[in-house]
């Protein structure tokens, strides 16, 4: 079969491990380093200016009082911390997600994580007139479980169970319901709008220490399970069939990677509302730079959507001084373009 | 990049595939398969019948019979404003919206090779609302809003979504189109639309923001002539154009190659789809707003019925008219209070492609 020009095969022959072993690490780092440099100026940087010589001193001596040291301690840490695992979360979550819907347009939202939750906060507003972003935690958090068992229910009833395709559609016909009964709610009732239009630009801003602690262990197991899926995805990739012959239970691969999902886009969108952008556009810078090795391009994710989050964070404290711009709209107005340019400068990388 | 199943199945488990009768006509020829006439057919024929229906009902009921007669110019006094002036534009202004968004989406998610890309995903109708909620939030304010403003929301709509469909079609152009690099590029556009609006909305009176909301829900309330006119003269050449590319989208889902060894040449072929699909979506948007999921639920309805391989041209347009107008007529009729129809095409036609989910049988594209 002279026909048969694996790609892969051919691009192997020409690059030989070592040398791509060394671009994916050299590239981990790299992503690691812009993490660390972008944390660091989520903590320097904000709406009140502080040294860095007064930043420093007040990370370092928990005695210090000063209002410039309760600000970076109460305030920014908290908030830096956050958007650390958020952005975490919601790299990794995409990540999974093209890799298990096959399908670039395939974002954690899909799965009837962002509908899901949406649904609940908006009820949660209605009914029991919550309005504070803290208070919508852990409805947020289980109408986004919610969501996906739904989704994951019917994706799998029909005859041949959950292939990527049945799933892609059954969360974006569930989203669709969901999203019908949040806009049947919304346009007729203003006062539940005027809180809901807040919460779903998707912010960091408002949300303390507390919101943290309450949404980080459930991402700390995503991260567990997501990096454990990373071999079962590669299989996967080659076609169920193939990953079965191989020896690969299909179902317990597709429950690890759904269970993974949802713990990290769940938690992240109780914590700040829904940032699409993040788990859709991340895998695909990810992908060109790491290659489609999911054991690569998972880690890789996760860094790159930590740093673009917190980096968008920064932006947004700094551009519409005092007031903020919201990180989701930051992320998608400057983050668009530059993904832009980048799809049409690299040949993308097929999933 | 398809999410489908790979493309060679082992035979024993590819679907028997659906054999059709073998027409001859002299020299021309071809296959003509029951379901792909009679699931258009059947569609017209209930799209016709709840159009009059809707038609009929309101604070004056009138008949079906009386309807189509009027319809077809045998209406006398009253009946005749009340159908031709009152509620007859409205109507059409569904129909005309279903058809375009069911073909705008059969065509993106054929062109694409992806059952997820629609306008709605590749970012045309956040464009349009984008534009749309503009010109409804900025108008009291700065100059530039009072420019969007005194434009009326259909134009800045249609503007929004012009501007986003030919960025899609630019950005995304070297050489040719990827359907790859169109949804990736799509990606992007949709999320900086979304953000648009959304930021727009939390800057803005909440008066602004509510009535906003319900545009970009979609509503077919208070539509007039003058509402249905622009659309309908674009269809007229749109949905020609469409339908004669036809033949080509079917070559072009053999892959970019084997379109060109079969002799289609790509880039006009290209250029023409998506040029296409975006004027379609963008005087639909601009005459109802960005009516829910029709445009990615209904060719997906469309390619179970028929039991094709891609969602078809036609049965989308009409199944996605039925949709609009059927859709349109339970929230008038059904519901307590009015809701707008945008609402109604998701709670209607997402639970059907469920369904017709759990039961299918087969994988589609």
């Amino acid at each position: 079969m002279a026909t048969t020009v694996d790609v892969p095969a051919r691009d192997a022959a020409r690059t030989p491990a070592r040398p791509l072993r060394a671009r994916r690490l050299g590239t981990l780092l790299l992503l690691l380093a812009l993490v660390g440099a972008a944390a660091l100026a989520s903590i320097a940087v904000g709406t009140r200016s502080i040294g860095l010589g007064d930043v420093w001193g007040s990370l370092l001596d928990s005695a210090l009082t000063t209002d410039d040291a309760v600000v970076v301690r109460q305030l920014r840490v908290p908030r830096t911390a956050l958007g650390l695992m958020v952005g975490l979360a919601l790299g990794l979550a995409g990540a999974l997600m093209q890799g298990h819907t096959r399908n670039p347009l395939g974002d954690p939202g899909l799965l009837g994580v962002t509908a899901g939750a949406s649904l609940a906060v908006v009820l949660a507003i209605s009914l029991l007139g919550l309005t504070s972003p803290a208070g919508y935690v852990w409805f947020a958090f289980a109408g986004a479980l919610a969501g996906t068992v739904l989704v994951y229910a019917i994706g799998s009833a029909g005859r041949g169970g959950a292939t990527p395709l049945t799933l892609a559609l059954a969360g974006a016909a569930l989203s669709a319901l969901m999203y019908a009964l949040v806009r049947a709610i919304l346009v007729s009732d203003q006062q539940t709008l005027d809180s809901f239009r807040f919460w779903v630009v998707g912010s960091l801003a408002g949300r303390g220490a507390d919101v943290a602690w309450q949404v980080a262990p459930f991402i700390a197991v995503g991260v567990v399970l997501a990096l454990v899926n990373a071999p079962a995805l590669n299989l996967l990739g080659l076609g169920e069939d193939v990953a079965r012959g191989l020896g690969q239970r299909i179902w317990l691969a597709r429950a690890v990677g759904l269970a993974a999902i949802t713990l990290l886009a769940g938690a992240a969108t109780a914590a700040c509302g829904p940032i699409a952008f993040v788990g859709l556009v991340v895998p695909h810078v990810v992908r060109a730079l790491t290659g489609p090795d999911h054991r690569w391009l998972l880690p890789g994710s996760a860094l790159l959507g930590a740093a673009l989050l917190l980096a968008a964070d920064v932006i947004g404290r700094i551009v519409a001084r005092p007031a903020e711009l919201q990180v989701g709209i930051v992320l998608a107005l400057i983050g668009a373009p530059f993904f832009i340019a980048l799809v049409r400068r690299r040949k993308a990388a097929g999933l | 990049m398809s999410v489908a199943a790979p493309v060679h199945a082992p035979e024993a488990q590819a679907p028997p595939v659906r054999s059709g009768r073998v027409v001859r006509l002299g020299r021309v020829s071809g296959v003509v398969r029951w379901r792909d006439l009679a699931v258009p057919l059947v569609a017209l024929i209930a799209l016709v019948l709840v159009s009059a229906v809707s038609m009929g009902r309101g604070d004056f009921p009138i008949g079906v019979v009386d309807v189509l007669r009027t319809l077809a110019g045998l209406g006398e006094g009253p009946q005749e404003f009340i159908v031709l002036e009152l509620r007859a534009p409205r109507v059409v202004v569904g129909v005309l919206v279903g058809l375009a968004l069911g073909m705008a989406g059969a065509l993106f998610q054929t062109f694409a090779r992806n059952p997820l890309a629609s306008p709605d995903t590749l970012g045309i109708t956040t464009g349009a609302s984008a534009g749309a909620v503009a010109a409804i939030v900025l108008s009291g304010g700065t100059s530039a809003g009072a420019v969007l403003g005194g434009l009326g929301i259909p134009l800045a709509a249609l503007l929004g979504a012009l501007t986003t469909g030919f960025l899609l079609f630019l950005l995304t152009w070297r050489a040719g189109i990827d359907g790859y690099r169109l949804v990736l590029v799509g990606i992007a556009l949709w999320a900086m639309g979304t953000a648009l609006t959304d930021w727009l909305l939390t800057n803005a009176e909440i008066y602004d923001a509510a009535s906003a909301y319900v545009w970009i829900t979609g509503s077919l309330n208070a539509r007039t002539w003058d509402d249905a006119l622009p659309l309908a003269l674009a269809l007229v050449v749109l949905l020609p154009a469409a339908l004669a590319t036809s033949r080509l989208l079917a070559v072009l889902q053999f892959g970019d190659d084997t379109a060109r060894g079969l002799g289609v040449r790509l880039a006009p072929t290209q250029t023409a789809v998506v040029l296409l699909a975006v004027g379609l979506v963008a005087f639909a948007v601009s005459a109802a707003g960005p009516i829910a999921f029709v445009s990615l639920i209904v060719p997906q309805i469309a390619v179970r019925l028929t039991g094709g391989a891609r969602p078809p041209l036609l049965a989308s347009g009409l199944l996605g008219a039925l949709l609009v107008v059927g859709a349109d007529l339970v929230t008038r009729t059904v519901l307590p209070e009015a809701l707008p129809v945008g609402i109604l095409t998701a709670a209607i036609g997402a639970p059907y492609l469920l369904w017709l989910l759990v039961r299918g049988r087969r994988r589609f594209t």
